[in-house]
Parts: C-alpha cells; structure tokens; sequence
C-alpha cells in the first residue's frame, strides 16, 4: 500500500531530513513510526501525502508513484488518506461540527450524510456533545482528539498519525489506540509516529534516526519474544 | 439537487463574508455602484438626447426669404422649380401680407407694427426637406441659396447639427468613462479576494491538505467577487432609477415650455438586465485574476 524506495529529502536549507529510506507497508498493516525529535518523522509522513516532495527515490501509494504526481492529481490521493497532524491544523472560526464536516463538504456529501457522519465520528472521540463548541474552548486533548475526528470521518483506507497521543493521558492514549484498532479492523492501513513507547507492544515499529531507519522490528516477532 | 444545494450555500456563504465588515462591505458595493452609474447614467441621458433629436429632427425646416424685387411670375418659377426638386417633401408659399398677419397675431406686436407704413418682410418659402441628417440638410440649404431671387435660405435647425455633434462627443466620452470605471471595478474586486484570501489562508491550506480540488477552493471567492459587482450593478441601477425620477417632472416641464410632449424615458428592462450581468461579469473577473494570481501562493507546508 504504502512503498519507500531509496528516499532521500533535503530542505531548502540544505538540511537532510531524510537519507535513503526504503520500507513497504501492506495493505491493511498497522506501523508505528519512532524516533526522536527532528528525527524525520514529521518529514516522511508528509511525503505520502505529497505534502512535501522527495529529492530522490520514490514514494508509491496504492502503487501510484506520489512523488511525480501532477498537482491536480494530488486532492484525490489526499481524499484516501486521514491525516492528524502534528500542530491540529484545526480552523478555529468554526464549530467543532464544522471541523469535522469539512472532508466531507470537499467529497460533496449531501447534508443529512454529512450531518450523520459528523456525528459518528465525535462519538467514537467522545466529543458528541461539544458539537457545538469552538475549538478554542476545547482543551489539548480534546483538540486532539477532534483532529482525529476530522481524519477518519470519510472513513480513508490510508491513516496518517503524527503524535496523535502526544496530549493525551495513559487513558485517553488507550481510547485512541482502540480507535486505531478498530480502523484496523476493517482494513485500514496505518501509520503512526510516536514518542509514546507504551504504545509499541506486539505491533511493528519503524525507528528513525537522523533521517535514516536505525531499527525495524515486526511487531509478531518483538510479541513472540516479550 | 445535492449540487444546486451546494451552490446556494456557497453563495450564502459569500454573502455572509460580503458582510462579515459590514462598513467596509457596503462601502465597496456603494464605491461600485457610483462607478457603475457614470457611465450608465451618462448612456441614459444620451438615449434620451436621441429621442428628442428624432422627435425634432424629423421636421425639419429651411425657409427661403425672396428678394423684394421678386414678382408673381418669379413665383410661380420658384414654386415649380421647388416642386421638382426630389430633396424636398413640401414647399409652403408664405406671402408677405400673410407674415405680417402671423406676426402681428402671435407676438402682440399689433401696435408696432400697425404704425409701420409699408411691410418689411418678403416673400417667403417654408420647405420641408425628405433628409433629416445635418449634413444632408447643410447641402440643400447651400443649394436653394444659389437659386436666383432667394435672398437668405435659413435651416432653423441648425443647432440640431451642434446637438448630433455634442451626442458624438459624448458617446465617447461614456465609452472612455466606461472603460476605466469599468477597469475600477475589477480592480476593487481584485483588492476584495486579496485580502479575502489573506484572512482565509488557513482555511485554504486545511482545506487542501485534505483533498480539496483548486476548483472547491477557488469557488467561494468567484461567488464573493461575483456577488459584490452584482451589488454594485444593482446599486448602480438604483441611483439612475431614482435620479430620472426626480428630473422626470423639471423635463416635462421644461419641454412642455418649449411646445414638446417629450418625456423622459427610464431605463429599459433589457438595458437593466445588461447593467446587472456585466458588473456581475467585471466582479467575477476581477475575482477570477485575484484567485488565480494569489490562491497558487498558499500551499499547504
Ligand atoms: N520546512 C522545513 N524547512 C527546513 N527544515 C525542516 C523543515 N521541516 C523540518 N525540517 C527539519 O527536518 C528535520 C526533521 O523534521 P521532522 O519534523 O520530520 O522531525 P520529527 O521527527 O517530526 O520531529 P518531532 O518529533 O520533533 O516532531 C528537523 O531537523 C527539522 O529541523
Ligand atoms: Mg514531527
């Protein structure tokens, strides 16, 4: 589903984020990206979504080579794939239903779908009574939380995390780790960068450092062995 | 359906953004619609200045004033000679006794002009031509004035000639006016999406890192700059619906002075319609160029 090959990104600044890396992720897989910080996760997330384009090596998603991808190719790719992002991106000139209903108005859903949807996807963050609320109310978990909301809610067959726990209590971690499971569940492929190390147990990790992968563990084989 | 209901709210949208600075909104839709209504103003007036040069131009009048040596027999010439001319519809034989009558009935000159001893006005001819173009006219009057014992070929309307010169001038004028208030408007509208653009940068950038197309994004602002010249267009229409009505009395008055029953014409319906879907138009363009000089500088990091 998702395939590195040979990447390399360097910034404007000069900076090399990223050196040489290459892994696959199948269809339907669950990955955990770590690495500390400035490590490159940030950077390689943003890759799959053609946020940021690769100096060399390519990037295929859903075996479409994202990296040569014409620009107005790039909306539908993104459709596929929920994103949370690292700082939220949330609009705070709007409710939290506007938030969330916003992929939803770009695919041209109909309102009463849409209203239905919206409400759906904050139930499954526990937000369906704040609704109403504007973001700015909410505290930082919450936002997270509603980030959340806002990528799954057109049900993507690719998820991208970045930090989504970074906010959130030992509890609220392992709400959002179900969340997670059950999109694996119905087939979702995702990928999730973390510093939290209590998250990691029996599921395949990829660790970055200083650009390139240090370590990658299968998640059944560090299971089998713990 | 879907996609109708989608358009309205888009456009309902605009319009709470149109308003979102309600003093700045109606102060760019009044800016418009001041720029709008000169020239179209000015067209109406020249529509209406139309209609009275057809109303006057349409009969009019060269008299021939004969010498005073000239006898029955001259007459009966002239008369023939006029009559054969293919340029004239009609030629009146005025005798000078009957001018002297006219004169002293219609101007109450009775008195003087009982203490004159003999009568000073001559013969005269009152022609009507077939043309009525200036030019046409100018031609035939220089033609009777050769004719022997014409004394003076007179057009009466020579200042319809000024008039059709004046109507050039300003039928340029307005499409000069047009012209630049025109280029106004799409530059309002183009400064409008600018910074409508700039307060929603961050919408946009969400936006598209979540899939939307340039096409989803760039409609909003199409509507907005559509909507606000539409604005314009209509306030336009209203200032030139309510200046016409308050000349509408002063105009009939003044050509009731003058013997006329022309009154002055309002706006027609297609003319109006034009007014409104061209500033529709000049603000969607302006919107148009705005998006696309500004909307490709906000991609999403
Ligand atoms: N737009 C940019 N321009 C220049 N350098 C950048 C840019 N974005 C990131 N970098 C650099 O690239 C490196 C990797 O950044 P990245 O955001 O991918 O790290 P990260 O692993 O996500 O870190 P963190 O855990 O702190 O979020 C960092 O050293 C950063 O300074
Ligand atoms: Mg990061």
């Amino acid at each position: 589903m998702i395939s590195f090959n040979q990447v390399s990104k360097r910034y404007p600044g000069g900076f090399e984020a990223l050196k040489n890396v290459s892994f696959d992720l199948a269809k339907g897989e669950m990955a955990f990206l770590t690495g500390h910080s400035g490590a490159g996760k940030s950077t390689l997330l943003k890759l799959i979504a053609a946020i940021e384009r690769p100096n060399s090596g390519s990037v295929l998603v859903n075996n479409q080579n994202v990296s040569a991808l014409k620009n107005a190719a790039l909306p539908f790719l993104r459709r596929n794939i929920g994103m949370i992002f690292q700082d939220h991106k949330l609009l705070f000139d709007r409710s939290v239903f506007d938030n969330v209903q916003l992929p939803l108005q770009i695919c041209g859903f109909d309102h009463r779908e849409t209203a239905k949807r919206v409400r759906a996807a904050l139930d499954k963050v526990g937000l369906l009574g704040r609704e109403k609320a504007n973001p700015i109310a909410l505290s930082g978990g919450e936002q997270q939380r509603l980030c959340i909301a806002r990528a799954i809610v057109n049900r993507p067959s690719i998820l991208l995390a970045d930090e989504p726990t970074g906010n959130l209590d030992a509890e609220y971690t392992q709400e959002i780790m179900k969340i997670f499971d059950s999109f694996h569940q119905v087939g979702a492929t995702l990928l999730i960068s973390t510093h939290d190390a209590g998250m990691l147990k029996g599921v395949r990790t990829i660790n970055l450092r200083h650009g390139e992968i240090a370590t990658e563990s299968s998640g059944k084989i560090t299971g089998a062995a713990s | 359906m879907g996609a109708l209901a989608q358009h309205a709210g888009i456009a309902q949208n605009a319009l709470r953004r149109l308003f979102s600075s309600p003093i700045s909104g109606f102060l760019n839709i009044i800016v418009i619609g001041i720029a709008l209504c000169l020239p179209s103003g000015m067209y109406v007036l020249m529509q209406n200045a139309q209609g009275l040069l057809a109303e006057v131009s349409a009969s009019p009048q060269i008299s021939l004033f004969l010498t005073m040596d000239a006898n029955a027999e001259d007459i009966a010439t002239l008369r023939k000679q006029l009559a054969q001319n293919p340029a004239i519809g009609k030629a009146v034989f005025v005798p000078r006794a009957d001018a002297l009558k006219n004169l002293a009935q219609s101007n109450g000159l009775a008195d003087v002009i009982a203490g004159l001893e003999s009568n000073p006005l001559p013969d005269a001819f009152v022609v009507s031509p077939r043309a009525t173009r200036a030019q046409a006219l100018d031609l035939l009057r220089n033609q009777l004035q050769k004719i022997p014992h014409v004394d003076l070929a007179q057009l009466d309307s020579a200042w319809i000639y000024k008039l059709e010169a004046m109507l050039d001038f300003a039928r340029i004028l307005t499409f000069i006016l047009a012209g630049l208030l025109s280029l106004a408007l799409v530059a309002i509208t183009f400064n409008t999406i600018r910074l409508q653009i700039m307060t929603q940068k961050d919408e946009i950038q969400v936006a598209k890192l979540i899939g939307a197309t340039n096409s989803f994004v760039r409609r909003p602002f199409l509507y907005l700059g559509a909507m606000q010249g539409m604005l314009g267009g209509i306030t336009a229409w209203l200032i030139i619906v309510l200046c016409l009505h308050f000349l509408k009395q002063p105009v009939s008055t003044l050509s009731r002075l003058y013997g006329s029953n022309f009154a002055l014409q309002p706006l027609s319906a297609a003319d109006s319609l034009t007014l409104m879907l061209f500033s529709l138009y000049l603000g969607l363009m302006g919107a148009w160029l705005s998006v696309a000089r500004h909307l490709s500088e906000i991609e999403p990091r």
